[in-house]
């Protein structure tokens, strides 16, 4: 009992004393369990290079940074705002990254951000839901909304000539929100969306589905589905059918097994996903590669923006206290200021120390709109000769 | 003009793959019927038989095409059949002597069997996964079509294309060759005669010198390749994932029992029921209709019963319509 004594009470001052020193931590959320653990440790390795730069840089004027990490799950809410709560209450972290998955991010962010008055920064939540969820100006997001992804569906359609569009999408809210964004969008451009019908994943038969969007018709088919899942069997269905022979591809739907799968039919389609020539791109997949992992892996340059936004929003405003720096994070983020890359955080936080403004670039091209979502930047592809190629970046 | 592209808009998204689903369930129908009548139990385990079958003729398949081994323009897949066929026949018998032998030496309760069967459901499902993985699978080779949408529309100058393609034609063909043979045997030799006797009356079969085992054996046989060909017809039409070969079985069981459990006939219109039900209650006629009605009356609605999500609640739905007023099914087979 003495023993138990004696250790927690060294233990108490020990804690007592790390506090005393100033010390910041910053929590790391992701789902290193679940549906996508195969992308979140670049993830995860992206929001501690930027912490790494920092501290190396010896120019943060808040104390060192430590990441905390916890796990998301992706899926299930309940684990996820377990999680966030000890970040929040036992490792009092002054910031989170994360959720990963739009609908454990929500959780969190009603269940723990709010309530604790903590900022979190989403690599990569994409719901369109999130972007009018109450969030006292506490959340942030370093990848576009689905929204977003509707209006460049819009904008590709539309300067393609394409009058009549056709939607189906994957039954859960990813396609489901994208498709309603993309239904609005291309209405608001005065399209006509003949039918906007769900697609369940995993069945062998999609000649039913094909009969409904076939009768409906529409000059083009717009496809929000998984390219290895229902949106490739809705392709062949259509092809064989000839009910369709040019498909619009989401970002669910972009991958090189596409038209590997496909063949010849694929031709003349065409589609987007997230991507940008910014040169910050580049520099971070070099700085990964010297750090030891993939860099152009799906939200590793966005979780490096998400860290590196919140310790510079802290250095302008002079303080890890959520509260007050959340105000800061958009004016660090967007014009006017000097432009800063991947590797000149040291620069960065020198030029906030000095009285300067900074427009945070980052790796993925951060511009934050609306409620503080970034602008995202598209690439738009065309399916040649069996192959993806760029035709330009939006 | 307008008549012919409505027939034609119904023929490509209805009649050809209804046909088409309609042959295959109505193969996998036909086993549940045979294990039904002469084996006196519900096989659960049938939709994951046909996933193993249809299993070993993609690896025979694959094995083929890696030698070379073609018969353009019909898939390699026909070829490997044989050797599918016995692969699962050997399964069948083997399930047969470790697990429903005992079941029927201690005559036990139908339903202890359909549990046990479950369990062997469970198994045969693990089997394939372990083996060839949970994914979908690729293993068509071949001519695709006999004539595409587009041919159609350029041969016969109408606005709506028609598309047959060569694993539609082979699976009907297939089908219809199967059904002739198994009837042909039923009803013409001497094993399929004391097959239906033992199935009538088992007692009376017994009495009249009928090996039992002898019936059980033929029949698991005959069963071996009704689910192989169904299955790999169904692979080589849609596309192979052992998750979908589990699905397949409520509108099997479906087919079997709005048609008469026990009837083979029964089996065989019960699968063509489904599969038309199925494919019309979901499928939108607005086309059709725009065709067929003077322009001011043209439909701006879907004109569709069920989303197609719904496609399974069709067979449930009948199912429970035809237990319900006709439990011995369309062509009176046993009651449940």
């Amino acid at each position: 009992m003495k023993k138990i004594l004696l250790a927690s009470a060294a233990i108490a001052s020990l804690a007592a004393g790390a506090a005393m020193a100033e010390d910041v931590k910053i929590g790391i959320i992701l789902g290193f369990t679940g549906p996508i653990e195969s992308i979140t440790p670049n993830m995860a390795a992206g929001a501690e290079l930027a912490i790494k730069e920092v501290n190396d840089s010896g120019k943060f004027s808040l104390g060192m940074v430590t990441p905390v990490r916890a796990d998301s799950t992706c899926i299930d809410s309940g684990a996820a705002t377990a999680a966030a709560e000890r970040l929040v209450t036992s490792d009092k972290v002054a910031a989170i990254v994360g959720g990963d998955c739009s609908g454990v991010t929500g959780a969190m962010l009603q269940n723990v951000a709010r309530p604790n008055g903590i900022v979190m920064v989403s690599p990569s939540a994409t719901s369109p839901a999130l972007s009018t969820a109450e969030d006292d100006g506490l959340f942030f997001r370093t990848a576009p909304s689905d929204a977003r992804q509707g209006q460049v569906v819009a904008d590709i359609l539309g300067e393609r000539g394409i009058k009549s569009v056709a939607i189906t999408y994957t039954n859960n809210d990813y396609g489901k929100g994208l498709a309603d964004s993309i239904q609005a969008a291309f209405e608001a451009a005065g399209g006509k969306v003949t039918i906007n019908a769900a697609h369940e994943d995993g069945k062998a038969d999609y000649s039913a589905e094909v009969g409904a969007l076939a009768s409906a018709g529409g000059e083009v088919l717009v496809v929000a589905g998984y390219l290895d899942q229902g949106g490739k069997g809705i392709i062949q269905a259509s092809l064989d059918a000839g009910a369709f022979d040019t498909f619009e591809l989401p970002d669910g739907m972009v991958g090189d097994s596409l038209p590997a799968n496909i063949g010849p039919g694929l031709n003349g389609s065409f589609g987007q996903h997230p991507g940008t020539d910014s040169p910050g791109a580049a520099s971070y997949g070099d700085m990964a590669k010297a750090a030891g992992y993939d860099g152009t892996s799906a939200f590793s340059p966005e979780s490096y923006d998400a860290a590196a936004l919140i310790m510079l929003a802290m250095q302008a405003a002079g303080s890890t206290d959520s509260k007050v720096f959340k105000d800061n994070l958009m004016a660090v983020a967007n014009a006017p200021g000097e432009k800063i890359y991947p590797g000149e955080l040291g620069k960065a936080l020198e030029i906030i120390a000095a009285g300067g403004d900074i427009d945070y670039v980052g790796a993925s091209a951060v511009e934050l709109i609306g409620g503080g979502e970034s602008a995202g930047n598209y690439r738009e592809i065309d399916i040649k000769d069996g192959a993806i190629v760029t035709n330009k970046y939006r | 003009m307008d008549i012919l592209n409505a027939i034609v808009v119904l023929a490509n998204y209805i009649f050809v793959p209804a046909m088409t689903y309609g042959s295959q369930l109505a193969l996998g129908a036909l086993g549940i019927t045979l294990i039904y009548g002469i084996l006196r139990f519900s096989n659960f385990a049938h939709g994951d038989t046909m996933a193993f079958g249809a299993m070993a003729v993609i690896l025979a398949t694959w094995w083929m095409q890696s030698l070379g081994v073609s018969i353009h323009p019909l898939p390699t897949a026909l070829l490997a059949l044989p050797f599918g066929i016995a692969v699962t026949a050997l399964l069948l018998l083997a399930t047969d002597r470790v697990v429903y032998r005992f079941y029927r030496r201690v005559k036990a309760v139908p339903i202890i069997v359909v549990m046990a069967s479950i369990g062997v459901m469970f198994v045969l499902n693990g089997v394939v996964r372990f083996i060839i993985g949970p994914n979908d699978q690729n293993f068509a080779d071949g001519a695709r079509f006999i004539f595409t949408a587009g041919d159609f529309k350029r041969a016969t100058g109408l606005d709506e294309g028609l598309a047959l393609r060569s694993s539609q034609v082979i699976t009907v063909l297939a089908a219809v060759a199967l059904v002739a043979a198994l009837f042909w045997f039923l009803n013409r030799t001497r094993t399929g005669k004391s097959m239906r006797a033992f199935s009538d009356n088992e007692d009376l079969a017994l009495l009249s010198g009928i090996n039992p085992e002898r019936v059980v054996t033929v029949t698991w046989l005959i069963v071996a390749i009704l689910v192989t060909v169904a299955g790999t017809l169904y692979g080589l039409d849609k596309s192979f994932k052992p998750f979908t070969y589990f699905q397949l079985l409520l509108p099997m069981f479906a087919a079997a029992i709005v048609g008469g459990l026990g009837n083979p006939l029964g089996a065989i219109a019960g699968g063509f029921v489904i599969a038309f039900s199925e494919v019309s209650v979901t499928y939108a006629f607005k086309k059709v209709l725009g065709y067929l009605m003077p322009e001011n009356l043209a439909p701006d609605t879907l004109v569709q019963l069920l989303s197609t999500e719904y496609k399974f609640a069709v067979s449930f739905a009948l199912l429970v319509l035809v237990l319900l007023f006709r439990p011995t099914g369309i062509f009176r087979g046993q009651s449940l």
